[in-house]
């Protein structure tokens, strides 16, 4: 059973994977994508990782729905009712991604993997906590800290014009200095 | 299912993934390849951590560290994206080539 799975749900990742690139509708890209992912997150569920499974899952349906928004806001081809290619370098680009399949597919094989060493938790999802809380706790901070970096360089770089732009350096201006008048009587 | 058939699937979404994000020309559709690419880096950890040292939890917090830099790379891009459309009109990398040596 889990072997059927294993192979339904890694045709699907790289199939649509490859989808993604082929097809021609934007929303159909984006889907393609989820897809993909989504068959990512099943095979985490088979190896027993019932949380990180769930987390990618319900984490990437929401980044792909938020990812249509910004393809048809930027996409010039947002339906895809017009065949078009937006691919420069396209041999070059083939022959480095194969390339580096095969090289990687050559390591994956020849390499002698270490055995397996111990055996999973009971419950992996609480031993990822307590390690997170523990022995990781630099390393969920230094997450956190990031997350929020994120988040002030996203609104800084997606911010059109500020209060500074408006109001002066010192915020002092009498008068706003926007493009065009409005609000009550200014 | 062994380890490496895991390692051959992460392997082949790691390549789709790099040939997308060298390949295409609009920002969007780079970050997809650049999706698809930590998408391969998530089954590899994930198998890793399954078949070589399940006693540990280190490969799960990688996991974790690897679902973390996705979020912050879509946010990212996508402001950057937004970014220079807006000053530019710009969404395709051959026009953002100001750089180039």
């Amino acid at each position: 059973m889990s072997v059927v799975l294993f192979w339904a749900l890694a045709g699907a990742a790289v199939v649509l994977g490859v989808l993604v690139f082929r097809l021609d509708s934007m929303a159909q890209v984006t889907f393609a994508l989820l897809g993909s992912f989504l068959a990512v997150a099943g095979l985490v569920l088979l190896l027993g990782l019932g949380y990180l499974g769930a987390v990618i899952a319900l984490m990437m349906v929401i980044e792909m729905v938020i990812m249509a928004v910004f393809m048809i806001m930027f996409m010039m081809n947002p339906a895809g009712l017009m065949p078009m290619t937006m691919t420069h370098n396209r041999r070059g680009s083939l022959v480095i991604s194969v390339g580096a399949f095969v090289v990687l597919a050559a390591g994956i094989l020849l390499v002698d993997w270490p055995a397996r060493d111990g055996v999973p938790p009971p419950d992996p999802t609480f031993a990822l906590g307590e390690a997170l809380m523990g022995g990781q706790m630099l390393t969920m901070m230094t997450l956190g800290v990031g997350l929020f970096a994120t988040i002030v360089a996203t609104v800084v770089l997606s911010t059109d014009r500020g209060r500074y732009d408006r109001l002066g350096d010192e915020l002092d201006a009498p008068v706003a200095d926007d493009p065009m008048g409005g609000g009550v009587g200014r | 299912m062994t380890l490496q058939l895991f390692l051959l699937v992460a392997a082949a979404l790691f390549a789709v993934g790099l040939y997308g994000a060298l390949s295409q020309m609009s920002i969007v559709m780079i970050m997809m390849g650049l999706e698809l690419m930590l998408n391969g880096v998530i089954v590899a950890t994930a198998a890793f951590w399954y078949y070589v040292a399940p006693g540990e939890t280190d490969g799960q917090v990688l996991v974790v560290v690897v679902i973390t830099a996705m979020a912050i790379e879509m946010a990212v891009g996508f402001a950057v994206a937004t970014a220079i459309y807006r000053r530019r009109q710009v969404d395709m990398t051959d026009d953002a080539a100001d750089l180039r040596g």
